[in-house]
């Protein structure tokens, strides 16, 4: 006799367990989506975070003045004509003879070896700063430069010993030296500014690539989008909810904007590419095409939270002004216009830090190029942050692989500022009526 | 002129439009200002409207007319002779604009111009010297075409500056002269207003006018140079600067319908249970922090993604499996990039079907609680199918977002075109395809370019359909309880 309610049967046990397993279902398939994303950050974050960190030699480079200057008379043309080579064979000698000066063993290694300690980089940095100042030929100065690709490489755990051994750009004996220079004080590993401000270097110098001009062409062309997008993304927004009359026109009109916001990227690069570098002739890579072109693709983008903004009013704050004689452009720009501007700016940081994070359309465009000179203008050659992470992708040297991660944290870092003033933005000034 | 210059010049004659207005406003009423129709100031912005606007549409209109017209005419100076073999008309021209901009560069600085165009050699030495990098010495009439060009551009801009300067004049006369005191400028300004909003609301649709015609026209171009039969039924992609490429779309439509497969394998269960969980289960405090964590992944660039597929997923992969079940030794495979697309996708379908879901009336849940059903009996057999045009929608929307996905597939998928059942095989998009075939110097002739633009549109009409699909099915889903 199984009557009492408070012994189950086989049957509502049955059920029990399938309620319990479809509960634990759900929160394992909530713990796999936030997995994820740890997962994600974690992985970005562990391989980026090295790139903020440097390694630097320090040691005392004797500016010979019968290799810089020979005609002796310090004339700056005649300096001009001494190029990188001539440097870097002194930063090589300056090296080796300030290990010697404290009285470090080489370890059998040689002196191209104790040379290549040094990055590529550095007879250029060093040159630049001799032309800039022509008096310190002749005298000894205290140079601080970068280590080489590897060698930093070895201190971030990238390049090992055994590593090393099959490397032909290294070898342990380079290793173990580099490791007497850090005892004694002449090596070390301090934070990276050059990183954020440096321009990207060549494929054989990852300890040079920093991120100055993505990110100043990054500022562009969000200048761009903003200037662009905000008025005629407001403009439309306005003319659509406030006064656009129930036809098929405007039915067109909103179809289409909710179509453009869903579709690819990709195709808006295409849309780029054909009209404003093909058929208006304006220059590939350039940030006012970049901005052109995102602008273009958040407009839908911003034009869909703006409307819900201006929706958010209540009519009675239309009909009261109304009722007071304001016109009905006034009504919408003396009074509901400012009432949904909070709801607006939301939409519009989120727009663009979309717009920020966007890489697709932007290769279409042009901005993969190598550029080494700061933009001058919008029509400059410039990168971008993205770009510039899916370039350091495709570089063979494994210290891009460290750069693009550090690249990304950047990017992140610049998306969770203009994402948390969104939210502030929004529970500051959120009303509810 | 220059552009910023002739822009400040307008901007500042509709300022001085603005203040003139106004007093000249007040000053035909006499001082007396309840004598006039509108407020004075409405009197001024419609002096500076009539100023500003036509005059800023035509310079904006005129600078992207502008390069089409004295390209062409530079460019018939150059004869067939001039271009080199392996080069093309289009490349030749990048030269004459390096060259037309080092000659403007050089006249600020060099007296001795002429000399230099009738010696390229030195001129070419000139120009590195001034910024300007030249491959080879140029020939003359390369010279000659730039010289022409830099001429047609500064004739047009004589002619820009002289066309903006009487139609700024002319709306700046015209408005001053329509002010009486019972002119209506406040209808005005607000009807030219209103046409501005017209004119801003119709850039949507000239974007995807655009969008549709471009692609449409080189489309036409790239199947006048290639059989659209084989474009559409070959079933090998493989592209040859040079000429003899087949370039069939299957197996990239294969790759990509793959790749979108998988992450639609691990978001659809992953999003609608975690949906559900949301929307039924959770407590209210815990959906207050649980779901814009998930939305986090929707705000992540996908080139985050990308590197993700790259440097963690795509390794991790290959050697814990792929390699020990033999299955293949690449680290960017389909599976790759369809694990990582699949992660992104999540929030599409989570915050989709969780407003679906919620959108369901209580009473039907109350209902079927009220007759002894489990709370995941009432999701199984009453909310979900009431809900399920909805769910198919987000889905839908999904599968589109994930078909148009480009940095995942091109960091994560790989870019050999193949025709095969192994996920762990590098397979390739039609996104990715556009990437190579338009990236870096790209000429408008050749076929191996020119297929992008066909794969664009085939991409841009399949999402599109897939998305229309989708609205109507939510549509018309959702006005069942309304």
């Amino acid at each position: 006799m199984s009557g009492s309610l408070f012994t189950l049967d086989a049957r509502t046990k049955a059920r029990n367990a399938a309620e319990r397993r479809f509960r634990a279902y759900g929160l394992g398939a909530i713990v796999i989506a936030l997995l994820a994303l740890v997962w994600l950050l974690i992985s970005i974050f562990s391989a980026g975070l090295p790139a903020f960190r440097q390694t630097f030699l320090t040691f005392p480079v004797t500016l010979d003045a019968s290799q810089l200057d020979k005609s002796g008379t310090g004339d700056v043309a005649q300096l001009s004509k001494i190029t990188t080579i001539t440097y870097a064979k002194i930063l090589g000698q300056s090296l080796e003879a300030a290990i010697a000066a404290k009285g470090i063993d080489l370890g059998g290694a040689k002196p191209k070896q104790v040379a290549d300690l040094i990055s590529q980089e550095s007879a250029a940095t060093l040159r630049s700063k001799v032309m800039a100042d022509p008096a310190l030929i002749g005298t000894t100065i205290d140079f601080t430069t970068l280590a080489s690709g590897r060698i930093d490489g070895y201190y971030k755990g990238r390049v090992t010993m055994d590593s090393a051994a099959l490397d032909k750009n290294t070898s342990p004996e380079q290793l173990r030296l580099a490791d007497k220079l850090k005892e004694a004080g002449m090596l070390a590993v301090r934070f990276n500014t050059g990183f954020l401000t440096m321009p990207d270097a060549s494929d054989k110098r990852p300890e040079a690539a920093g991120l100055g001009i993505a990110i100043l062409g990054s500022f562009m062309i969000m200048a761009v989008v903003l200037v662009l997008s905000l008025p005629i993304g407001v403009a439309a927004s306005i003319y659509l909810e406030e006064f656009a009359p129930k036809n098929w026109i405007t039915d067109l009109i909103e179809v289409n904007i909710a179509n453009l916001a869903a579709v690819p990227s990709i195709v808006y690069g295409i849309l780029g590419l054909a009209i404003f570098i093909n058929f208006a002739g304006l220059p590939q890579s350039a940030p006012i095409v970049g901005g052109l072109v995102l602008t273009l693709m958040t407009l839908p983008r911003i034009i869909i939270p703006t409307r819900a903004a201006l929706k958010a009013v209540p009519p009675s704050i239309r009909d009261a002004a109304l009722g007071v004689g304001a016109s009905r452009l006034q009504t919408v720009f003396h009074h509901v216009l400012p009432l949904a501007m909070p709801g607006i700016l939301t939409g519009m940081i989120i727009g663009l830090a979309q717009a920020l994070g966007e890489t697709a359309p932007l290769l279409l465009i042009g901005m993969v190029a190598f550029v080494r000179d700061v933009p001058g203008g919008l029509f400059d050659p410039a990168s971008a942050l993205p770009v510039q992470v899916y370039n350091w992708t495709q570089r063979g040297d494994p210290g891009f692989v460290e750069r693009a991660s550090g690249a990304i944290i950047v990017l992140l870092v610049f998306l969770i500022i203009m994402n948390t003033a969104a939210i502030i933005l929004r529970r500051k000034f959120e009303r509810r009526w | 002129m220059s552009t910023g210059l002739l822009t400040l010049l307008v901007a500042a004659l509709a300022i001085l439009g603005m203040v003139m207005g106004r007093s000249r406003a007040v000053a035909t009423a006499g001082g007396d200002i309840r004598k006039l129709h509108s407020l004075p100031f409405f009197y001024g912005r419609f002096t500076a409207l009539l100023t500003a606007v036509p005059a800023f549409l035509l310079i904006i209109v005129w600078l992207l007319a502008q390069p089409l017209i004295v390209e062409n005419k530079a460019a018939a100076l150059l004869s067939p002779a001039d271009i080199p073999d392996g080069s093309s008309k289009a490349l030749v021209m990048t030269d004459v604009r390096r060259i037309a901009e080092g000659l403007d560069r050089l006249t600020e600085s060099r007296t001795d111009i002429p000399a230099l165009k009738a010696d390229p050699a030195a001129l070419k030495a000139a120009m590195n010297a001034a910024g300007v990098a030249l491959q080879t010495d140029p020939a003359p009439s390369v010279i000659e075409a730039a010289e022409a060009l830099r001429e047609a551009q500064g004739r047009s801009r004589l002619y820009l500056s002289i066309a903006a300067g009487i139609v700024a004049l002319g709306g700046f006369a015209w408005g001053v002269s329509r002010i009486k005191p019972e002119f209506r400028a406040r209808n005005a300004t607000e009807i030219f207003t209103m046409w501005l909003l017209i004119g801003c609301s119709l850039i949507a649709v000239l974007t995807t006018v655009g969008i549709v015609a471009s692609m449409l026209f080189e489309t036409g171009h790239f199947f006048r140079l290639y059989p659209a039969k084989d474009f559409f039924f070959s079933t090998t992609w493989s592209p040859k600067f040079g000429g003899g490429s087949s370039l069939g779309i299957i197996p990239l439509v294969w790759g990509t319908l793959y790749v979108s497969f998988i992450a639609l394998l691990v978001a659809v269960p992953v999003g609608l249970m975690s949906a559900i969980y949301l929307a039924e289960y959770a407590s209210k405090r815990t959906r207050a922090w649980v779901k814009p964590a998930i939305e986090i992944l929707a705000g992540i660039p996908t080139i985050v993604y990308g590197l993700f597929a790259l440097i963690t997923v795509g390794p991790l992969l290959r050697d814990w499996i792929a390699q020990p079940a033999g299955l293949g030794d690449s680290s960017s495979s389909v599976m790759t990039a369809g694990l990582v697309m699949g992660i992104m996708v999540i929030p599409f379908v989570s915050s989709l079907s969780d407003d679906i879901i919620n959108a369901v009336p209580q009473s039907l849940r109350d209902g079927s609680l009220g007759l002894g059903a489990t709370p995941s009996e009432t999701v199984r057999q009453v909310v979900m199918p009431a809900a399920l045009p909805g769910i198919v929608g987000a889905v839908l929307l999904a599968a589109s977002r994930a078909i148009g996905e480009t940095m995942i597939v091109v960091m994560g998928a790989g870019a050999a075109a193949k025709l095969s059942l192994n996920p762990f095989e590098a397979m390739t998009t039609v996104t990715v395809k556009i990437v190579s075939q338009l990236t870096g110097d790209t000429e408008f002739a050749s076929p191996e370019t020119l297929v992008a633009f066909a794969l664009g549109l085939t991409l841009f009409t399949l999402t599109l359909a897939l998305n229309i699909l989708a609205l109507y099915i939510v549509r018309k889903y959702r006005e069942q309880y309304e």
